[in-house]
């Protein structure tokens, strides 16, 4: 096989038992580029749209990139690659830590996983030798139980992907998790491992990745290296404070969700940032694989009702399980972070599906004996309880675990769920950052912040500043963003380092790994190519206009008080350019003049 | 004077680029396998070290080969393998009391400061790894970096 690539598929038919090698295809890498791409070119091949996410004629792919495991900046991604079972969409989630690279020392690009067992099972693959062994034992464990049962059973060695008890119970919006506390977490791709029956995939590889230009590609490496260290966010703010830098910069922005989006600055944001963490959690700093950044939080509550330890919470975690909810307490915040990481759930949907419910009791609509405890906002020990019994579908729990959009719908106020395509929106209020407001509602997974960061120009300025208010611009920056982000997911490294540098440093990594000779505009079309495809995925999902839309809070409910005050989203100009811009028609079917040029 | 290689494990975030830079140079491939330094992540106790032969002035290493296999480069002081001499008998594996050096295909293999220029520092943007002249260190720094790899010891045994 050629450079960068490990050069082998593994394909698991969990109902067959049946474990078989494949070559990689070779030009479908160099169109699909890997990970991201390829897993959706393969995944959209084999399996129907049509398909129930938690049937066994669903698939999920674990994928990796040409630059995953290489010393490329922050190359060590993997990707799951499958419908999700919350939004019914097409998935990617995308994740750190040291599973990926593992997986291709093995001598896997990825392992497609097909069918599902009639008993919990654990794939094993050790090098070469690949078995499916029973995991009875393990069944109903948390992710950290899991991991340290199995590394004391496999060798320490081991790097595991598993899901807990959420993923197993088929919660909407389960992870899939791995070194212990690092999430592949949007849509409930945990969900679909559970409905496999397959509680983890253990790696140990002892092989290595070779790149076809070793100079070339070190001066690629040193190059991005300095450029990360040089630049605020990737070399002081994320460094310094982790991802939760943001919480002070977007409440002063006045786009910063509180209490289910009904305002839009948290007045005890000081209380979750990034500076207060440092000040009271903090223990050291951890980085994913080959990251220079080390955005990574290892923390502990010390003392209290909410004593425990783990990592994160992150940014948008900070966010979902605090100011969502109304919650000022780092302490009930943390906890109820490191309980999802235990557990397996998405810390964002979770926490928002809560902050839904919570309007939805203060309105009088669930009652106190429905919920089985005090859902009025700013209640963060019922945010810790709730986290464990969503995860374990206990009480009121398995009502939730259904996610926002269900919920919402299920006590008849729909339009309380702040979302699209049943994925719960992140952090950011579009109506204080319009661009982000078509991000929302154009993504391939729902209201998603990692497919096309517009916080980046709006906010930040990155890589030039636009007004946040304005629409003027944002269609054509936004699908410059995802096209680039479906390339550079593809590649294995982190969306974080496009912080401080873009197209050509990506390029100069992944022309040096492979030794294709991809041209900025080659590169950047493969990833227009796997956003249209995703988008065809979608559409025979029976996804269209309809749906790339928002909640009638942020079209029609200003924002009542802070700098975005009495704003609105102008989704409708900004969308009917974005289709133009896109080469699709009004109903944002992509043109068969346009699939024609992507070679679809 | 010559330099060594400083390991400040306070600095470390277990981003494994040292083992990638090592791979490269040693073997010609992204390997950690294969690296002469080793992060060992012990991620519950948020402990992250970075494990490379430290050429110990008085290195066990060589008083156990029975071959002359591990000589003194002049230059940088590095313990360094004589690959013709090397009959991986594993001596100097058991001897070395940090786990340093490791056998692969036939021969020893162990950090040897990449002649002078040792590439992995060059991957470390914490500054977890440095190359320094011995006498700039103070008597404090002597001091905490043998009482680190006393507590690194412990840990390797415990």
């Amino acid at each position: 096989m050629r450079h960068a690539y490990a050069g082998k598929v593994l394909r698991v038919d969990l109902s067959q038992r049946r474990i078989r090698e494949e070559p990689l295809d070779a030009e479908l890498a160099r169109a699909y580029i890997g990970g991201r791409g390829l897993a959706t070119k393969m995944f959209c091949d084999e399996v129907a749209a049509g398909v129930d996410p938690l049937h066994l004629g669903n698939k999920l792919f674990l994928a990796t990139g040409p630059l995953t495991g290489t010393a490329a900046m922050c190359g060590g991604r993997y990707m799951a690659v499958t419908k999700g079972a919350l939004t019914g969409t097409i998935a990617c989630s995308n994740c750190g830590g040291n599973f990926g690279p593992e997986l291709k020392y093995a001598g896997y690009d990825m392992v497609v996983l097909e069918g599902a067992s009639g008993e919990p099972v654990v794939l094993v693959i050790d090098d070469g030798k690949v078995e499916l062994q029973p995991a009875g034992k393990l069944w109903g464990k948390t992710v950290h139980e899991t991991e340290d049962a199995l590394h004391k059973q496999l060798g320490k060695n081991f790097k595991i992907v598993s899901i807990g008890p959420a993923g197993e119970k088929l919660v909407r919006f389960a992870c899939i998790m791995n070194d212990k506390h690092r999430a592949a977490g949007r849509s409930g791709v945990g969900a679909v491992m559970g409905s496999k029956k397959l509680k983890a995939v253990a790696v140990r590889g002892t092989g290595g990745i070779t790149v076809a230009d070793p100079k070339g590609f070190r001066a690629a490496f040193l190059d991005a290296a300095e450029k990360l260290k040089a630049g605020d966010v990737t070399g002081t703010g994320l460094p310094q404070f982790g991802t939760a830098v943001l919480v002070n910069v977007i409440n002063e922005q006045g786009a910063f969700p509180v209490r289910n989006f009904q305002q839009a600055q948290f007045e005890s944001a000081e209380a979750i940032s990034g500076e207060t963490i440092a000040e009271q959690i903090l223990i050291r700093k951890r980085s994913c694989f080959a990251c220079p950044m080390a955005c990574g939080r290892v923390t502990a509550v010390k003392e209290g009702p909410f004593a425990g330890k783990g990592e994160g919470p992150e940014y948008e975690s900070l966010w979902s399980l605090g100011a969502a909810a109304g919650v000022s307490d780092l302490a009930a915040v943390s906890k109820a972070n490191y309980i999802c990481n235990e557990l397996g759930l998405d810390t964002i949907t979770a926490g928002s599906t809560v902050a839904c419910a919570m309007e939805l009791f203060e309105e009088g609509v669930i009652a106190a004996e429905q919920a089985g405890c005090d859902l009025r906002f700013g209640n963060g020990a019922a945010v810790v309880e709730l986290m464990s019994k969503i995860g374990r579908r206990e009480g009121f729990g398995d009502v939730l675990a259904e996610g926002g959009a269900r919920v919402a719908e299920k006590f008849g106020r729909p339009e309380l769920f702040m979302g699209v395509k049943k994925l719960e929106a992140p952090a950011y209020d579009p109506r204080g950052v319009h661009g982000m407001g078509l991000q929302y509602a154009t993504s391939n997974r729902g209201a998603c912040h990692v497919r096309g960061y517009m916080i980046a120009p709006e906010i930040l300025g990155v890589p030039v500043k636009m007004d946040p208010h304005a629409t003027e611009g944002k269609a054509a920056m936004n699908i410059a963003f995802q096209n680039l982000t479906a390339a550079l997911d593809s590649t294995g490294i982190c969306l974080f380092v496009t912080f401080s540098v873009g197209g050509p440093e990506i390029l100069a990594h992944l022309t040096a790994a492979t030794g294709f000779d991809y041209d900025l505009d080659e590169m950047v079309q493969a990833g227009e190519r796997i956003w249209n495809l995703e988008k065809l995925f979608n559409m025979r999902a029976g996804f269209g206009r309809k749906d790339d839309t928002l909640p009638p809070r942020w079209l029609s409910e200003p924002i009542p008080a802070g700098p975005a005050k009495g704003k609105t989203v102008p989704l409708d100009e900004m969308l009917t350019e974005y289709y133009q811009l896109r080469g699709w028609d009004e109903q944002g079917q992509p043109t068969k003049e346009k699939l024609a040029t992507l070679g679809l | 004077m010559s330099k060594r290689l400083i390991v400040d494990p306070d600095q470390c975030t277990s981003c494994r680029l040292c083992e990638l830079a090592c791979s490269q140079l040693a073997v010609g491939a992204y390997q950690p396998s294969r690296s002469h330094i080793q992060v060992l992540i012990h991620a519950d106790d948020a402990f992250f070290f970075p494990l490379v032969c430290i050429q110990c002035e008085d290195a066990a290493c060589m008083d156990a080969c029975p071959t002359e296999a591990l000589v003194r480069d002049p230059d940088t002081n590095a313990v360094v393998v004589v690959e013709e001499n090397c009959t991986e008998c594993g001596l100097c594996v058991t001897a070395c009391p940090y786990g340093a050096i490791r056998c692969f295909d036939g021969r020893a293999f162990k950090c040897e400061l990449c002649g002078g220029d040792p590439e992995c520092v060059k991957y470390c943007s914490p500054g977890a790894l440095r190359y320094e002249s011995e006498d700039s260190w103070s008597p404090e720094q002597r001091k905490a970096y043998a009482a680190q790899m006393q507590d690194l010891a412990e840990e390797v045994l415990s």
